[in-house]
């Protein structure tokens, strides 16, 4: 393949993806209703959903496009979470507290990026880690938090069940969208051709100009605010507030649970992992140890024969992104002895 | 003041000792094996069958643990991190991880919320004491711990330095491709590696048995003690492990000075104190370790 046959084209958007974002909106509007029609128990299940959603597709973003495995993400869902509590308690509206407090995650993880980046690989996963345990010792010592006995966030009890359950519900499906909507025009800016030829090689990236410590900086502020939100929104949901409960490392673990399944890299593979991993749970997830055990083989075993996850095998198969981010080389029809001659789209690799 | 930089000295060898597989096995793979802290609560566990169940004493109980230990570690490079380590750089963080999980959950469900010690199967050892001058008294146990951690130390920087293996084993962390083509079979000698770093993780969680207590869930927080350490002492040689245990160590005794919270606090703030003088001083960590360790002994 030395040269390019004539017929050659470059696409982005499929037919295939241009249906999946026109589902897309019809989803978002039908869940934006949902509350009309909906139990209680049905909505609040949902706002669990978009949660998870959030965390495995701000993982995803680190992790699946930066490059940045960390295993201490759960730093910035508890301080989501005791922002709130303590913007509450200064007397702000605890609707309003909610994003407020995950700013406030956005604006500490910046500072903090400039020492862990500095890490690599293994370093930065486990110097997360040790962030998010010395973190969850600080906030212990806040009179407000009456250390592992916790506190709630007493200021919602003003507002009718109801009521709550709709907005807190409405917050999340906004949050998630705004979130997702952000990370998609953000990868298929110029910023996003310079995210993924990181995920590919950080130094060819390098030497091509990529800024690439810059790049990361981005994505992990992003990370912290959305996952600083989701933890303000748990908080909501669960209004107790346990430190314990919330610096927990299981968050982390069910993060890579999601995109390790969903398709690390992978825009959509986030969201399927984390709709994957809300089954499981609704499913086993009142089996106690058996289910964490269960979660940890199904990690390991993805990791070991399908490190692409299900969406990447579909990507992989098929050729299918329904939510492109990316570009991609089509061939004619007559070109050549195409690597698999079976088709004539060769699923390359992304810009 | 001075009883608790002794007691924080003494807390070092612990930590170097943890840490030491930690570092070994990422010097020689680049690895950072996330199970750490959980394979060393597997040999604490074991230990403690055969101490309550079959009556076997903590140090006779070695002989079968470590030999074991080895084995584990050598199948755990063999069948899941070599695999692993295919797919990405990044992915064994992954796997570890999640083995992690399973170890602890299993652990769990096997022994319950139950805390266990080794210290009611080793004597007086436990809580006997030397005497120093001036009146103070270090814990025999204490010393103990730290003249294993010097001695294993030791034995790994000799094996590195004189031996076959530690020959193919430094060729394979400065250059995979090359030590190949050399007739080294690095899928063998890394294997080896895992095992000896598994060995002196068995040797750790005895110790962790032996002077506290541990439950199911013990790893995690021995694992961030070890990477710490490893951090910290990053530096140079293999001793810059020990040098990394002993400043955790003291950062903690001396942070309990303050106050009860400040044990962990302290450990974690002179890790990211380092952390922070690494960004002024190049050279100085876990990374750098690798060729710097290698160098200085060939």
């Amino acid at each position: 393949m030395t040269t390019l046959k004539q017929g050659t084209r470059v696409e982005r958007w499929t037919p295939a993806s241009r249906l999946a974002i026109g589902v897309v909106m019809i989803v978002a509007a039908g869940l934006a209703l949902a509350p009309a029609f909906l139990g209680a128990g049905a909505v609040d299940r949902l706002t669990t959903l978009f949660i998870y959603v959030m965390l495995a597709a701000m993982w995803n973003a680190l992790a699946g496009f930066g490059g940045l495995v960390s295993v201490g993400q759960q730093v910035f869902f508890g301080l989501g979470a005791y922002f709130a509590i303590r913007l509450a308690d200064a007397g702000i509206n605890p609707y309003l507290s909610l994003p407020i407090s995950a700013l406030i995650v956005g604006a500490i993880s910046l500072p903090l990026s400039v020492l862990m980046l500095r890490l690599r690989g293994g370093e930065f996963a486990i110097g997360m880690w040790v962030i998010s345990a010395l973190t969850h010792m600080l906030v212990n010592l806040d009179t407000l938090v009456q250390g592992e006995t916790g506190t709630s966030l007493i200021s919602l009890n003003a507002y009718a069940m109801e009521d709550r359950r709709a907005f807190i519900y409405w917050l999340a499906l906004a949050s998630m969208l705004a979130l997702l909507g952000m990370l998609f025009v953000l990868l298929r800016s110029r910023v996003g051709a310079a995210i993924q030829a990181i995920r590919d090689s950080e130094e060819a990236a390098a030497s091509l100009g990529v800024r690439v410590v810059g790049t990361k900086r981005l994505l992990f502020v992003l990370a912290a605010v959305g996952v600083g939100m989701a933890g303000a929104l748990w908080l909501a949901t669960a209004v107790t507030f346990q430190p314990k409960t919330y610096f927990s490392v299981q968050w982390t673990a069910y993060m890579i649970f999601m995109v390790l399944v969903g398709g690390i890299g992978t825009f959509e593979g986030a969201i399927l992992g984390a709709v994957i991993f809300f089954l499981i749970e609704t499913w086993f997830g009142g089996t106690g140890v058996w289910y964490l055990v269960g979660l940890g083989v199904v990690a390991v075993l993805f990791s070991l024969l399908l490190p692409k996850g299900i969406w990447g095998e579909i990507e992989r198969r098929w050729g299918l992104r329904l939510l492109p981010v990316g570009y991609r080389v089509v061939l004619p029809p007559d070109a050549g002895p195409a690597p698999s001659s079976s088709t004539n789209t060769k699923p390359d690799r992304e810009a | 003041m001075l009883n608790s930089i002794i007691q924080g000295i003494l807390l070092g060898g612990y930590y170097a000792l943890i840490a030491s597989g930690l570092s070994f096995m990422f010097s020689v793979m680049r690895i950072i094996n996330l199970a750490h802290g959980s394979l060393a609560v597997v040999a604490a566990y074991a230990l403690w069958v055969l101490a309550e169940k079959f009556g076997i004493h903590p140090f006779l109980g070695l002989l079968i643990v470590l030999p074991a230990m080895g084995l584990i570690g050598w199948a755990l490079q063999r069948f899941v991190l070599e695999r692993s380590i295919r797919s990405g750089a990044l992915l064994p963080i992954l796997t570890t991880f999640g083995l992690a999980i399973v170890i602890d959950n299993l652990l769990f469900e096997q022994f319950g919320a139950d805390t266990r010690s080794l210290a009611p199967y080793i004597g007086s050892l436990s809580y006997d004491a030397f005497e120093l001058p001036g009146g103070f008294y270090v814990g025999q146990l204490a010393v103990l711990t730290f003249a294993v951690a010097v001695v294993m130390l030791g034995g790994l920087q000799a094996m590195l330095s004189f031996t076959p293996l530690g020959r193919a084993i430094r060729a394979i962390a400065e250059d995979p491709d090359t030590a190949g083509l050399v007739g080294i079979n690095a899928s063998r000698v890394n294997a080896l590696a895992t095992g000896l770093a598994m060995i002196t993780v068995g040797v750790a969680g005895a110790f962790l048995a032996m002077r506290a207590t541990f439950d199911a869930y013990a790893g995690a927080p021995q694992l961030l003690f070890a990477f710490e350490a490893a951090v910290i002492g990053g530096a140079g040689s293999v001793w810059g492990t020990l040098i990394g245990g002993i400043v955790l160590g003291l950062a903690q005794a001396l942070g309990a000075q303050i106050a009860p919270q400040g044990f962990l606090i302290g450990g974690h703030a002179v890790f990211l104190a380092v952390l922070f003088a690494r960004l002024f001083i190049p050279g100085l960590g876990f990374s750098a370790r690798v060729r710097s360790l290698f160098r200085r002994s060939t």
